[in-house]
């Protein structure tokens, strides 16, 4: 058995030390009233204590003022603990423009992580100090939890939908990742690591990972593979709404309803497209489920968000569609792997 | 009505009381009579507490060590599934309404049974034909998705007793149902006559907010375990998303319920502390009115923040801010009992006997527990403890340190009044002693260990969380030994203990004004209510009780 | 050997009050008391399911609009009117026994009952229909277009809700049949009939959750037809 042992997790991200000065003060404020009362127990236990059957103590009923004091004085404090729980949630929540994106597919029982120039992990994820990173993620099968204690973050990761959860790291050095939504069998195997290095450091395990093809890229040969471009296509002969610049757009669908056009809605609209129409257009759209797994999924998105508006002159532009016909629709099942090797890459190279 | 002790009654010929009114295991078993009946509860949940205790042991056991190398992980998952279940629906919830509220309501207030003796009865039934299932369901294998069922692994995923195990604690919400509408209507209609409302004992304010929570949260549940059923029989897509369901959806319904279950544990628990220290303080509670007020303001807030176990779970940053905010409001009504139980000891005459002792540890044990629940319920630091071993301790210095602290020491302050025996004093305060160092020494380093972010439901860990799970093992054992206690001496005391007379303690309450044990109609005559509650006079001043 | 002599009214209604209460007024309001609540906790029963209807209904409209398309509309409103007309008879029992009436007390009971078993018969002439269309959801479930997730989730609630109402009206039946044999067998005086009126509550209870089944499950699709 180990003689050393932590009472104390790591702090290693901005918002980690946050979180621990609001815990200290819930810490001292706890400690008092917990000290407070018991004191005062045991002081009333021993100094009233009974000295004869014949004893009876004076009758008082209560007091009101006595009530209302100790009713305003904790409800203040509980305020200020809700206040400054609330200030730091929100930070939590609002990843900042700049971040660094990475995708995260959960699965029984291992984690899948994809940095946006194609990289790939599982069960760790090395990232550079000092830059906001995001994480997109979805699960294939139940629901699981990314848990860094170290940065102090924690977000729910759930089939059929994304979640977000960001940091930024403060210190280089190695820290666990737990999964920590029960999730079967294996639920305390799905650990791993993070490895926050410095940005040198990381501009090399990036540049020797061997990342050939972005995500970006690896959603164009997606989009071909499949055909999208025979409906999606920038063209008059299109019969499908055109995607280049629709990322973060605001649509009108066919209820008269509006929506931004995020991951969220791509996602959707690719594994049931129906749900939600665009005006104009007609539910002709065939449904991907099945055909295109969470990871395909999130490398066209990025491949959509790379295609720039048609009167922009920088960006992707789609291309029209040619007359091969479309490759074998690409199994379900993800690859997984070691991490480093992508074998999946390799079929999908145009 | 007088506070002084009458002389103990001993060497006197056996005494006509609910236990002598016929023998067999009939007239236990078709008994109409709530005295009976919470004596069938106590023994069925007796039985429960000690086989979820026996899925503690294996868990701590598993513990100490950081690989998982004393069962499979399979095994282990369902341990800390069944230990929950068991634990939860087949001991917390029923243990004090069931066995004390059915027993002492009715004398409380004067009456001669509950309002629906039969009800009663099949409540019973209803708990055992529950508990049969689940108990199917644990020897055929076990589930293993957590007591919390989450979607979509308890529909789609999970390969165990999901089923029986989910008819079982459909079949044992009745019996929750059942016995909340009983209280409910007793006590509406039932009071004798001068017992109106604020003259009634905290016991049973605490029990008349918890039978609220009883009645509205669990056909809840109910429904909940209904829809996980129908999809996992038919392949139905209400919570998978693969068919266009929403498993967040589970988890607003469950813990809809589940939430103001925990109410549903802890309120009869501060109704047991609110009757032992006027008692063992001699003393008029402080503050009566705010304390029950304060039991029905939990009962209604306690619907109104579910949503505080779901922070992380993809849920609108407002609905956090929401329950957030309704979390800390339910706060305060608990702190506010526990001033109103302190000032109560402020100038009284305290004795420490046993049950005074269970009480003091409520107050202290709730306290932590509930101070931690402000963190919480404080969103930016559960981020980082959600589903980690800071939870667990929170929710087991409540319901182990506070609920079942206020089980034992009202089981110890009542037994006299059930059984008509004393029970060894000398023993009984050992026991508590043990109970409370035990408690601390398990349950406290699990703050430390969720802080420092080892998730709950791991069967492994990192081998730096190892000393504090040794810790913990330790205290578990020394718990268990101190809970093995009071079996054993009880049980002595029913034997060979001394006679009780009908009032030991010398304390107020209709339930004293009894022999002890009760007589089946529990009074011969009706009282008639003319005092306050919790009324201490002077011995000059006794007044000639009819 | 002497007859017994009958009970009088008084003696009979006094003979009817259990031990525990201490007057007939008060074991009514009890069992009144007692309807009231178990009814509040089958309010919250059905409405977890009423809340699964609203979260998927709202996500998907169109779609359920469709899917309610494919119920039949007269079935349901001939359904309903059964049951509206069974409440009357309920009443009717209640207030034939409160004025001592036998004799249109059991042909009202009974009408009740008969009109209960015509609504069950209605209902599974419409399961089995739905079943022949391939609509009972689960592997088996067919739906041209593409609303075809959305209207499985709509055809799993009705059958969740109108199976769950079923069996209530089953219990309900089960519970009338109770009450007139009981009234057969001359138990109820005005004095005492408290057990038919408490049994109402519950009937009437069952009534309302159809009345609220209907519409939502029925008349959704109407206008897009």
């Amino acid at each position: 058995m180990r003689g050393d042992f932590p009472l104390f997790p790591d702090s290693a991200s901005t918002i980690a030390s946050q979180v621990d000065h609001l815990y200290f003060y819930l810490l001292a404020v706890s400690a008092f009233f917990s000290v407070l009362i018991a004191v005062l127990v045991v002081v009333f236990a021993i100094k009233f204590r009974r000295r004869s059957e014949a004893d009876l103590p004076p009758t008082i009923h209560g007091s009101l003022l006595l009530e209302i004091t100790w009713s305003a004085i904790p409800l203040g404090i509980a305020l200020s603990f809700f206040v400054w729980g609330a200030k730091i949630y929100f930070r939590m929540n609002r990843p900042p423009d700049d971040a660094l994106q990475v995708y995260v597919v959960a699965k029984q029982w291992m984690w899948k992580l994809q940095h946006a120039d194609g990289t790939r992990e599982i069960n760790e994820l090395h990232v550079p100090l000092g830059r906001a990173i995001e994480l997109k993620m979805t699960s294939e099968d139940v629901i699981h939890s990314f848990f860094v204690p170290a940065f102090r973050i924690k977000k729910d990761v759930v089939p059929g939908r994304y979640s977000t959860a960001w940091f930024q790291a403060t210190k280089a050095g190695r820290y666990h990742l737990f999964c920590s939504q029960y999730c079967g069998t294996n639920h305390a195997k799905m650990v791993g690591w993070v490895d926050v290095m410095e940005p040198i450091d990381y501009q090399n395990w990036l540049a020797g990972g061997g990342g050939s093809g972005s995500l970006a890229a690896a959603g164009a040969a997606l989009f071909q593979q499949h055909a999208c471009n025979s409906c999606h296509r920038p063209d008059s002969q299109a019969r499908g709404p055109n995607l280049e610049g629709l990322f973060g757009r605001t649509i009108t669908l066919s209820n008269g309803r509006t929506i931004v056009a995020d991951e969220s809605y791509i996602r959707e609209s690719i594994l049931n497209p129906t749900a939600k129409l665009v005006e104009g257009f007609q539910p002709i759209m065939p449904t991907y489920q099945g055909l295109i797994n969470e990871e395909g999924v999130l490398e066209l998105i990025a491949y959509i968000r790379s295609l720039q508006h048609p009167n922009s002159s920088s960006g992707t532009r789609m291309l029209p569609p040619t007359n091969r016909m479309p490759a074998p629709n690409r199994p379900g099942q993800e690859t997984g792997g070691a991490p480093g090797s992508r074998p999946a890459d390799e079929e999908r190279k145009p | 009505m007088s506070a002084e002790m009458t002389p103990p009654l001993v060497d006197a010929p056996p005494r006509e009381s609910f236990l002598t009114a016929g023998y067999g295991v009939k007239s236990w078993l078709l008994t109409r009579d709530h005295k009976r009946i919470a004596l069938l509860y106590l023994a069925s949940i007796t039985f429960f507490f000690f086989l979820g205790g026996l899925f503690a042991l294996l868990i701590r056991l598993e513990l100490l060590t950081p690989e998982g190398d004393l069962v499979q992980p399979e095994t282990y998952n369902k341990l800390f599934t069944m230990h929950g279940i068991v634990m939860v629906f087949f001991f917390l919830i029923p243990s004090i309404p069931a066995v004390l509220g059915n027993f002492f309501i009715p004398m409380m207030i004067g009456a001669k049974d509950l309002a629906f003796p039969r009800l009663n009865l099949l409540s019973w039934y209803v708990y055992m034909i529950g508990g049969l299932f689940t108990l199917w369901a644990v020897v055929h294998g076990g589930v293993d998705t957590g007591w919390t069922f989450y979607a979509p692994f308890s529909t789609v995923s999970s390969s165990s007793h999901v089923l029986p195990a989910a008819i079982g604690i459909f079949i044992t919400g009745f019996s929750s149902i059942l016995t909340g509408l009983n209280f409910i209507v007793t006590i509406h209609t039932m009071r004798a006559p001068g017992m109106t409302w604020f003259r009634l004992p905290l016991f049973v304010w605490s029990h008349y907010a918890t039978s609220l929570i009883m009645v509205l949260g669990t056909p809840v549940i109910a429904v909940t375990l209904l829809l996980v059923a129908l999809e996992r029989i038919f392949h139905l897509g209400f919570f998978d998303p693969a068919l266009g369901g929403d498993p967040v959806l589970f988890q607003h319904l469950f813990w809809f319920y589940s939430h103001p279950a925990v109410y549903i544990m802890v309120l009869p628990a501060m109704g047991v502390v609110s009757e032992i220290v006027p008692t063992f303080a001699r003393k008029s509670v402080f503050g009566y009115r705010f304390v029950a007020y304060a039991s029905v303001a939990i009962a209604v807030l306690g619907f109104l923040v579910w949503g505080h176990h779901m922070f992380v779970s993809g849920q609108s940053v407002y609905a956090g801010l929401f329950f957030s905010l309704l979390s800390f409001f339910v706060a305060i009504p608990s702190a506010v009992k526990v001033f109103n139980w302190t000032a109560t000891m402020y100038k009284g005459s305290i004795s420490w006997r046993t049950p005074m002792l269970y009480a003091i540890g409520f107050i202290g044990l709730f306290t932590i527990g509930g101070l931690t629940g402000l963190f919480l319920a404080t969103l930016g630091v559960d981020v980082h403890v959600h589903d980690t071993y800071f939870i667990i301790a929170h929710f087991h210095y409540i319901m182990v340190g506070g609920a079942i602290m206020g089980y034992l020491g009202g089981i110890h302050y009542w037994w006299p009044k059930i059984s008509g025996k004393l029970y060894s004093e000398g023993l009984a305060k050992f026991a508590a002693f043990v109970v409370f160092v035990g408690f601390n020494l398990t349950f406290f380093p699990q703050f430390i260990l969720g802080y420092l972010g080892m998730p709950r439901r791991y069967h492994s860990y990192p081998p730096e969380f190892q000393v504090l799970n040794v810790m913990s093992t330790a205290g578990a054992s020394i718990l268990g030994f101190g809970y093995v206690l009071p079996l054993a001496y009880l049980f002595w005391s029913m034997r060979y203990g001394r006679d009780a007379s009908s009032n030991p303690w010398g304390a107020t309450g209709l339930e004293w004004q009894t022999t002890s044990p009760p007589p089946t109609e529990n009074f011969p005559v009706t009282p008639v209510v003319d005092w306050e509650p919790y009324e201490y006079r002077p011995k000059k001043e006794v007044a000639a009780v009819g | 050997m002497a007859e017994p002599r009958p009970l009088s009214r008084e003696e009979y209604a006094a003979s009817r009050l259990q031990h525990h209460f201490v007057s007939m007024e008060q074991q009514r309001d009890a069992s009144t008391l007692a309807m009231w609540v178990f009814l509040v906790t089958e309010i919250l029963f059905f409405g977890g399911f009423f809340l699964t209807y609203t979260v998927y209904r709202w996500q998907d409209p169109v779609g359920f609009a469709h899917a309610s398309q494919n119920m039949d509309i007269v079935l349901g409103t001939v359904n309903t009117a059964v049951l509206i007309i069974s409440s009357l008879t309920m009443a009717m029992a209640v207030h034939s026994a409160a004025t001592g009436r036998r004799k249109p007390l059991l042909a009202y009971l009974s009408a009740t009952i008969l009109l209960g078993f015509a609504f069950l018969g209605i209902k599974a002439v419409e399961y089995t229909d739905h079943i022949h269309h391939h609509l009972f959801p689960g592997p088996g479930f067919r739906f041209p277009g593409p609303d075809k997730p959305a209207a499985e989730m709509f055809f799993s609630l009705y059958f969740g809700m109108t199976g769950l109402h079923a069996l209530h009206m089953i219990i309900g039946i089960g519970i009338v049949g109770t009450l007139l044999v009981m009234a057969y067998r001359g138990r109820f005086t005005p004095e005492y009939h408290s057990p038919i009126e408490v049994s109402g509550l519950y009937w009437h209870f069952v009534d309302i959750v159809w009345i609220f089944l209907f519409p939502l499950l029925y008349l959704i699709g109407r206008h897009l037809k």
